[in-house]
């Protein structure tokens, strides 16, 4: 098997007495789409800060890529690869989407200690930017301010600014969330095509979208993975049937 | 042409054609008047990069505007008395001293950025605040460069081409300062760079994540914003011929921090428009009543209040960008 993109292993977070993350161990492999679902406070977000890089884990390892993250911050783990979008959209919000996307082709193409040329002018920018765009189908907005935008359409920003920063994994959490059942279905066969390009580890409340895409399904419960396994495996798992899928399921 | 650009020019061309009307309809002193406009436009202009594009409200920039005004009164003494400055001769030079100013205030602004900038919202006022006074303390303590007494420059520096004594020509050095200054702030806003800081003011997070340190982009913004406010220095203390401790003093900082908020703060033309409004009602407003502040303080308000935008947002309408 390929060697994982990325691997946690032993993950451990406290804040005072909760245990937000404890021992978490957890692989995203090549081509791939590892679903992390859990109830609500089950630690997702929790875990994904640190993966991104904005929360330190108090103990456990981070690799992606071979290489050890731990000591890097945020700006430097997304110049590696990482590409996170998060639960509650976290744009530029007087920037048009376009801007926003081309702010992530700059980092990519590395240096932002350019003082002469103008952005608006800059081809390259604009160009990888566009392109971005139209792959999540938002070209129509470009000129939109991101704060102006409907949710959805936020949503959708999210993923084509990871996807213009070059990600070599996708941190998605919640791509779904609050978006009606028409878009759901179009991220989903979206998503479902993206994972050829970099592994996507999904955070997902949208049980359709996670039965649908995942080749593996890690169920978190009060910080701790209690199944990791297929879709099937999750599905018929008693454990899990009983702390978060619910008898229906 | 945008509206904004429209303003700009018109701005720019109407304070270029003051000293010109003034000489013709007999009012000279409006030259200096004029003069005064521009060199506190430069220093507004300077503050206008950190604060406009980069949301760093400096309350110290008065450190940089002072450090600006005592390199030209140093330099000015320095020449006047033929004394080695640091084992050199010197001229009395105005591009050394801006050379001089922009140096300094650089190498302070690094330092003081490079520790402020680890914080942010109040805490970032009052360390800039702190840093500020600091430099007031120490330069009314430094005896040798006149102390609280401030610094004369007997003579002004001099400009090749050009007699600084006369009062027009002082204006056109520090009109085409004011140009550089307005051509650099907007370089830098429409560049790489700016669009960095302006991204970080807004969602520091995000760039974050997207692999961009805000740091280092708000760090050199702090340092070009504070050089160009130092040479705005260096002119004001040769207008004025005197290098004023007042001119390192807290209330400076804020006299800039309210020309670019009169104005329209991260436009381009903010500063001027701003510069132009406070020198008149300092003028006009001044030789009416001595408590002008009081209405300058109820212009401010209204701006606060009623025009978000300053000026330039009343005719010009809300920022865009692209």
């Amino acid at each position: 098997m390929a060697d994982p993109v990325l691997e946690i292993r032993d993950l451990a977070k406290s804040f005072d007495a909760l245990k937000a993350t404890d021992g978490v161990s957890l692989d995203l492999r090549p081509g791939e789409i590892h679903a992390l679902i859990g109830p609500n406070g089950a630690g997702k977000t929790t875990l994904m800060h640190q993966i991104s890089g904005a929360l330190r884990p108090d103990s456990g390892s981070i690799r992606f890529l071979g290489q050890d993250v731990l000591p890097l911050g945020i700006a430097a783990r997304a110049r590696l690869g990482l590409g996170r979008t998060f639960q509650v959209s976290s744009l530029i919000p007087e920037f048009s989407a376009l801007r926003n996307v081309m702010l992530a082709a700059q980092a990519r193409q590395g240096s932002s200690f350019r003082f002469l040329r103008n952005v608006m002018h800059d081809r390259t920018l604009l160009d990888a930017a566009g392109a971005a765009l139209d792959r999540v189908g938002l070209t129509d907005r470009a000129s939109v301010a991101a704060a102006e935008l409907s949710h959805g359409e936020r949503r959708q920003l999210e993923i084509a600014i990871a996807i213009a920063l070059g990600a070599r994994a996708f941190l998605l959490d919640e791509p779904m969330a609050g978006m009606g059942p028409e878009g759901s279905r179009t991220l989903t066969a979206f998503l479902d095509k993206l994972r050829a390009e970099a592994p996507i580890l999904l955070v997902e409340h949208d049980m359709d979208a996670v039965f649908a895409l995942a080749d593996r399904v890690s169920v978190l419960v009060y910080g701790r993975i209690i199944a990791s396994g297929s879709v099937a495996e999750i599905r018929n798992d008693p454990a899990v049937r009983e702390a978060y899928l619910g008898d229906g399921a | 042409m945008t509206r904004e650009r429209l303003l700009t020019f018109a701005l720019l061309a109407a304070l270029l054609a003051l000293p010109f009307a003034a000489q013709a309809l007999g009012y000279p002193f409006y030259t200096t008047l004029a003069t005064r406009m521009a060199i506190l436009a430069l220093a507004a202009t300077g503050l206008n990069i950190a604060l406009g594009l980069g949301g760093l409200v400096s309350f110290g920039h008065a450190a940089f505007f002072g450090i600006g005004g005592y390199a030209a009164g140093i330099v000015a003494t320095h020449a006047m008395n033929a004394q080695p400055l640091l084992g050199l001769d010197i001229p009395a030079s105005m591009p050394l001293v801006w050379l001089l100013a922009a140096l300094s205030a650089g190498l302070v602004a690094a330092i003081t950025g490079a520790i402020s900038l680890r914080t942010s919202g109040v805490y970032f006022i009052m360390i800039t605040l702190a840093f500020a006074q600091m430099i007031f303390y120490f330069a009314i303590s430094w005896k040798a460069y006149g102390g609280e007494d401030g610094l004369s420059i007997a003579l002004r520096n001099g400009f090749p081409g050009m007699n600084t004594a006369v009062p027009r020509d002082l204006f056109m050095i520090a009109f085409a300062l004011l140009l550089a200054g307005l051509l650099i702030f907007w370089r830098v806003r429409v560049s790489r760079f700016g669009a960095a800081l302006h991204a970080a003011r807004q969602n520091e997070l995000r760039v974050a994540a997207i692999g961009i340190e805000p740091f280092p982009i708000r760090l050199v913004a702090f340092v070009v914003s504070a050089m160009i406010t130092a040479v705005a220095g260096a002119m004001f203390a040769e207008l004025n011929r005197f290098a004023s401790p007042s001119m390192l003093a807290w209330p400076m900082s804020g006299e800039l921090i309210v020309l670019i908020i009169l104005g329209g703060t991260g436009r381009l033309a903010g500063p001027v428009a701003g510069a132009m409004l406070y020198v008149m009602l300092e003028y006009w407003l001044g030789s009416i009543t001595e408590r002008w502040q009081f209405f300058l303080g109820l212009t401010l308000l209204g701006v606060v209040l009623f025009a978000r935008g300053g000026i330039v947002g009343l005719v010009a309408g809300k920022a865009r960008h692209g």
